[in-house]
């Protein structure tokens, strides 16, 4: 009983994560929408798309804490935390360009236009696969942890600008555009900011659950290589006794 | 005392590569003839390029230009020598020294670049002030980002290639500031029009200078 009430505490905010998808997709498809020229029933994908954003920065940001901490206290952990939100990150951005293209085709009439968001979240994407791939380029544990650590800090501080200052600056097919890098709250009505908020809240929790999933598989994964190697080195020691 | 240190490993910066003035012919070879092959590629007369394509070309080359002048402040240096130096100097001074030393070098080498486009391309420039302060700025910019970006690919074991993926996407908000005042300045346009732009650059490359004094310590600890 203890245990189930224990398990519970921890895991309210993944039942929280499914309730609000849950609402999302219900309300996100079948709740009333503004009936907007152009746009018509396409709106709906805001619920889908524009929260990838929300959680994308939130994963990326929280990536950089964990390299922060990593340079203060170099612990395995705290590189793998780094490294895995990064990961999730990078599938929300991915998810975003997506659906946000697909949203364009119906809405501008192309998939790609020369947009200062478009561009931002493209390099945002392109910074991070070079994470990866400097991530990969490393033999040593420690040295990949703490420079992979650098270049992420470094690479975050330098996508701020461009995320939030540049888009100010020029004109975009965005709403908000030309002074705000997200939308003016009266972009929104309210019945579609009901589902709205929610729904980054929602998204965000299940990309911070799928990072706690990847870590969990990862932990388990270095258990079973490190039981792998004992079992080994103990099978060559019975071994090398029986010859003797 | 910072100061002393970054001005005496500047001096070694500057005489080391006077004394091996084949790394700085070569970068220099490598400006004019990629200009030569734009030039040539266009298959044009002089002076009929247009502005907006005259401008991004010229940033587009001096962007190689520089990854490849940049690299070699880390990437090829010697390992004893480096690991010689880091034993006397503290890491900021070392940092500090590089980054001004490549804004030097890139300066020189947007000089050259720009004397030998305007030859065979042809001069559109109408506000020259302007364009030799952006000059400015941009070389400090690029210089900034990528000799910090240098010292993180030198670590690593493909470096030639993963200084051109990491350097890339985080040198484009710079890129974009410079190739927009660029264009005013080609436009003709007051200073004042490029303000905002400027501004921006200017404390682009003040965060990432402030990052690069924070960050390289523990990069150079490797």
């Amino acid at each position: 009983m203890m245990q189930t009430a224990n398990s519970m505490k921890k895991r309210w905010w993944k039942i929280l994560a499914i309730l609000l998808i849950g609402y999302t997709i219900t309300a996100g498809l079948l709740a009333d929408v503004p009936r907007l020229p152009i746009l018509n029933e396409t709106i709906r994908v805001l619920h889908f798309h524009v929260p990838m954003w929300f959680g994308m920065f939130m994963l990326l940001a929280t990536s950089v804490v964990y390299s922060v901490k990593y340079l203060r206290k170099p612990t395995q952990q705290n590189d793998l935390f780094a490294s895995e939100f990064a990961n999730t990150g990078i599938l929300f951005g991915i998810l975003g360009v997506t659906s946000g293209s697909l949203w364009a085709k119906f809405a501008w009439g192309t998939f790609w236009t020369s947009d200062p968001k478009l561009n931002g979240a493209a390099i945002a994407l392109l910074i991070y696969f070079a994470y990866l791939i400097l991530r990969g380029s490393f033999d040593d544990e420690q040295r990949r942890a703490r420079i992979s650590a650098i270049y992420n800090i470094f690479a975050f501080a330098t996508l701020v600008p461009l995320l939030f200052i540049l888009p100010r600056m020029t004109d975009s097919l965005h709403p908000g555009n030309g002074g705000n890098p997200g939308f003016n709250s009266y972009d929104m009505d309210s019945n579609l900011r009901m589902v709205f908020y929610p729904a980054v809240i929602g998204w965000t929790l299940l990309g911070v659950w799928l990072t706690s999933l990847r870590i969990r598989l990862n932990i388990i994964k270095q258990h079973t290589d490190e039981r792998f190697e004992e079992n080994l080195l103990r099978t060559r020691n019975h071994a090398m006794a029986d010859d003797h | 005392m910072l100061w002393k240190e970054i001005m005496l490993l500047l001096r070694k910066e500057v005489v080391l590569e006077w004394r091996q003035r084949y790394a700085l012919n070569g970068i220099l070879l490598y400006v004019v003839s990629a200009v030569f092959v734009c030039y040539l590629s266009f298959n044009l007369q002089s002076g009929r390029l247009q502005v907006v394509t005259w401008n991004a070309l010229f940033w587009i080359i001096m962007l190689f230009a520089a990854v490849n002048a940049v690299a070699k402040s880390f990437v090829q240096e010697r390992a004893g020598r480096a690991i010689y130096y880091y034993t006397v100097a503290s890491p900021q001074g070392i940092i500090l020294s590089k980054i001004i030393y490549n804004t030097l070098l890139l300066l020189l080498l947007a000089t050259i670049c720009l004397l030998v486009y305007i030859v065979v391309m042809g001069n559109p420039i109408q506000n020259g002030g302007l364009f030799a302060l952006n000059l400015l700025l941009g070389a400090a910019g690029f210089s900034v980002t990528l000799t910090m970006v240098s010292s993180i690919a030198s670590k690593a074991n493909n470096h030639s290639s993963l200084m051109a993926i990491l350097g890339f996407p985080v040198i484009i908000p710079i890129l974009l500031m410079v190739i927009k005042v660029s264009k005013n300045a080609l436009d003709g346009l007051a200073l004042s029009v490029s303000y905002d732009e400027m501004i921006i650059l200017v404390a682009i490359n003040a965060i990432v200078i402030a990052l690069s004094y924070i960050l390289f310590p523990y990069l150079w600890r490797t």
